[in-house]
């Protein structure tokens, strides 16, 4: 900073001008800072104001026409309702349903639901945002009257219990997400199984053992190199090794679990081990990380009372590391849960109805449950992918809380 | 009372052998790491050249004019159509010739060429021409339409390249501002409520942003330049989203590398008059150049690896086009659409997705690899 010396001649208005221009850019500072708030809070709005609103629905069937001999639908008996199912439907639909899975297995919630859509059916015509039902309802009371004469407006919580409860549905009223669920956790946790031990297994290898030499320096090299590498690159990895080369382990055809005919490689078994290559570098960071802080003192008192390296590590240096461990894994877990390109070319299922029963089962996951809900151009399915975004931001904020709560618990000074 | 002596253990070092069994399948951990790499090399390149080989016959819209006989090398053809090419490889039926002259409507056959039998062909049957992806086409073209012969990346890569510097645009200036306001004026206590915020921020998962840039960003800017001027599906409200999808990872970074530089150097500053912006803009920010510009390049490396923000906001189909207000599908929006159906091996589709994905995977690399150089070669380093 070299200054002409003619500008000393005016020194009092040289740091005026000096100070204004710092609150300036002071302000420019905290505006910029808001700005990233300010997104987060957009971002969350949005999806809220798609989640509850207004919706005309139409019934095929008025349910109050069902009661039998003045018992309400909902409080009828599992026999009433199944004569009620049957007295409205064809035979052949009620025998595939009994078909399925038999009547006599089946509660009366089921045979309910079951009356829900098939016979009452009530279809979604029109749908509105949050923000429309509380600030236009005027106008949107107009619509319904002449648009959709026959239709009732409710007032609709898209991030319903059922909506949770339910199965994947082609129709809007009454699809759910309990099959990504399950699909997130089973493809979550064989993730977790593959990569937690190999991914601490490597950082113990590097931190304790590992000498530096050219290979243990390429391996870390490689693993910084990983954690850059995008994840739908991980996808295609897992398309040709996974999916193709060993199509017939993780399909399960090899161990006769399937039906040779039918199956392929793109089950859960896959699209678990690839997230679990892809957090892979991520654990290995973390878990050295936590290795390293354990400090030596404690591996020298080990040392000094006789104990092999592997008998320090496993009683000395795993256990203390072990708090910054998991955190490590939770993040790791929450990164993989919501991952959605590598699956997405593993060949996620597009629509399945079937709760997920094994390893070697077809899967969709939560992301790309809201991926393909995105992707629709029917308004309603906007608001089913806002729900579901809103199920998956719970799922990650209580794994994150845990893996904070984590932290603070386990902080310990030495 | 007499002290019973311990038994003397010989003081040689035994070898344990599950330690050493132990160390061994520890090293097999650390090693899965380098298998993964190679594993994407080999795969990606594999599918790569396969895509580069891959045979494929188009029409060429030429008519046989008579019938011609098995040994018969000079024969005439339609003229419609574009030209014969002499050294290409065309196809009648089962038999595969090479052109070696052509004449008006004369062409000059080698018969039976790449091992198949030359064969008599009726009159009408029309030709097809062998079309290979060649990597010169494949880096220059500005066409993607590899089911017409067309194997240009160009629209792709250039979409991609738009998308990321927008998403650089939005989030250099941001994240660095709030980086410096962090590091250099807030109180503790504000930078402990607004970094749980950039966290959370850094932790939505990516689709559910595209969701956002769709459902918000793409109407809010329709709303703002108009909706003749802006499709529905557009580079900018990708590009915006993924800046913001960004910011945090830019900020954060930044803003360790700004809290790295010793107190010293802010005291210095200050004790000769400077004021807070003065240090932080002349002394501090110069001083942490290194770890920002990682931090940046690293952001570059994700915006343009990202994936479902583009694939939801910034349209299907690829467009070589410079106005960030129309669709065009990115490299990682392409790979995603079209391995989303069920993709068939060793078909076309299959091939050229690995072929976009080397691509991408290098020039991610290369980003990487440049980042961790600046950090290594500028570091300052105080005592």
């Amino acid at each position: 900073m070299s200054q002409a010396p003619s500008k000393f001649a005016d020194a009092s208005l040289q740091v005026n001008r000096r100070h204004v221009s710092g609150k300036l850019w002071l302000t420019i500072f905290q505006v910029a800072t808001l700005i990233g708030v300010v997104a987060l809070t957009v971002l969350l709005l949005t999806i809220l104001n798609d989640s509850f609103g207004y919706v005309a629905v139409e019934n095929k069937v008025d349910p109050d026409s069902l009661a039998v001999n003045g018992i309400p639908l909902d409080a009828q008996d599992k026999e009433t309702l199944m004569q009620t199912l049957r007295a409205n439907i064809s035979a052949g639909l009620y025998a595939r349903f009994e078909r399925d899975q038999p009547f006599a297995e089946r509660d009366a919630a089921n045979v309910y639901a079951l009356i829900q859509e098939f016979v009452i059916s009530p279809r979604i015509l029109e749908s509105w945002t949050l923000y429309d039902s509380l600030f236009i309802r005027e106008q949107i009371s107009e619509t319904l009257e002449r648009d959709f004469p026959n239709a009732e407006l409710q007032f609709r919580n898209w991030l319903s219990w059922n909506f949770v409860r339910a199965q994947q549905s082609s129709y809007p009223e009454i699809a759910g997400v309990r099959t990504a669920i399950l699909g997130s956790l089973w493809t979550i946790g064989i993730a977790i199984a593959f990569s937690l031990p190999v991914g601490v297994g490597a950082a113990v290898y590097l931190q304790e053992y590992a000498q530096d030499n050219q290979i243990n320096r390429i391996i870390q090299t490689n693993i910084n190199n990983l954690a850059g590498v995008p994840s739908i690159i991980y996808g295609m990895l897992g398309l040709a090794i996974f999916v193709r080369a060993f199509g017939l382990f993780t399909s399960g055809i090899a161990f006769g679990a399937v039906d040779p005919a039918t199956a392929n490689g793109r089950t859960i078994l896959s699209a678990g081990l690839t997230l679990g290559l892809l957090v892979l570098p991520l654990i290995i960071i973390n878990a050295q990380e936590a290795i390293k802080a354990v400090p030596n003192s404690l591996r020298e008192a080990s040392f000094g009372l006789g104990a092999t390296r592997w008998e320090t590590i496993w009683a000395h240096v795993l256990p203390n590391a072990l708090p910054g461990i998991l955190t490590g894994s939770i993040l790791a877990v929450s990164r993989a849960i919501g991952e959605t390109a590598p699956l997405i070319v593993i060949g996620a299922s597009t629509f399945i109805q079937v709760d997920p029963s094994g390893p070697f089962s077809k899967f969709t996951t939560l992301p790309i449950q809201i991926f393909q809900w995105t992707t629709r151009p029917q308004g309603a399915y906007h608001h089913l992918a806002a729900a579901a975004s809103l199920v998956l931001l719970v799922m990650l904020l209580t794994l994150n809380a845990t893996a904070i709560l984590l932290r603070n618990r386990s902080r310990r000074s030495y | 009372m007499a002290i019973p002596t311990p038994p003397v253990a010989p003081l040689r070092r035994r070898t344990r052998i599950h330690e050493v069994i132990i160390q061994g399948l520890l090293f097999l951990c650390g090693l899965i790491s380098i298998f993964v790499t190679t594993g994407i090399i080999y795969e990606l390149s594999k599918e790569a050249y396969l895509f580069f080989g891959y045979q494929q016959w188009l029409p060429a819209h030429k008519p046989l004019v008579a019938d011609i006989a098995p040994e018969q090398t000079l024969f005439e053809v339609g003229t419609q159509g574009p030209a014969l090419e002499v050294g290409s490889h065309y196809r009648i039926g089962d038999e595969i010739m090479l052109l070696e002259a052509v004449d008006g409507a004369l062409v000059q056959m080698q018969r039976g060429a790449q091992q198949t039998e030359p064969i008599a062909h009726r009159a009408g049957l029309t030709l097809s021409r062998e079309v290979n992806p060649n990597l010169l086409e494949f880096l220059t073209g500005t066409a993607w339409e590899p089911h017409n012969g067309r194997f240009g990346i160009l629209p792709l890569l250039n979409s991609t390249l738009i998308v990321s510097s927008i998403a650089i645009l939005v989030a250099l200036p941001l994240g660095l501002a709030t980086a410096i306001y962090l590091s250099e004026y807030a109180t503790p206590t504000a930078r402990s409520r607004l970094k749980p915020i950039l966290e959370i921020l850094a932790g939505v998962p990516t689709v559910v942003y595209g969701f956002f840039a769709l459902t918000f960003m793409t109407p809010l800017l329709r709303a703002i330049f108009g909706s003749g001027v802006v499709e529905i599906y557009n580079m900018a409200s990708a590009g915006i989203v993924v800046g913001i999808l960004i910011l945090p990872f830019v900020s954060t970074v930044s803003e360790d590398a700004l809290s790295a530089v010793p107190r010293s150097l802010r005291e210095a500053a200050y004790g000769l008059g400077a004021t807070r912006l003065e240090t932080a803009i002349q002394i501090v920010l110069p001083a942490a150049f290194s770890g920002i510009a990682a931090a940046v390049i690293l952001a570059a490396s994700r915006a343009i690896g990202e994936t479902m923000v583009v694939a939801i906001a910034a349209g299907a189909g690829p467009n070589f086009t410079f106005n960030p207000f129309k669709a065009a599908e990115t490299m990682t929006g392409h790979i995603a659409r079209i391995s989303g159906g069920d993709l068939s091996y060793d078909s076309l589709d299959y091939n050229s997705i690995f072929a976009v994905g080397l691509m991408l995977f290098l020039m991610t690399l290369v980003l990487n690899i440049i980042s961790q150089r600046i950090v290594r070669r500028f570091r300052e380093v105080y005592e």
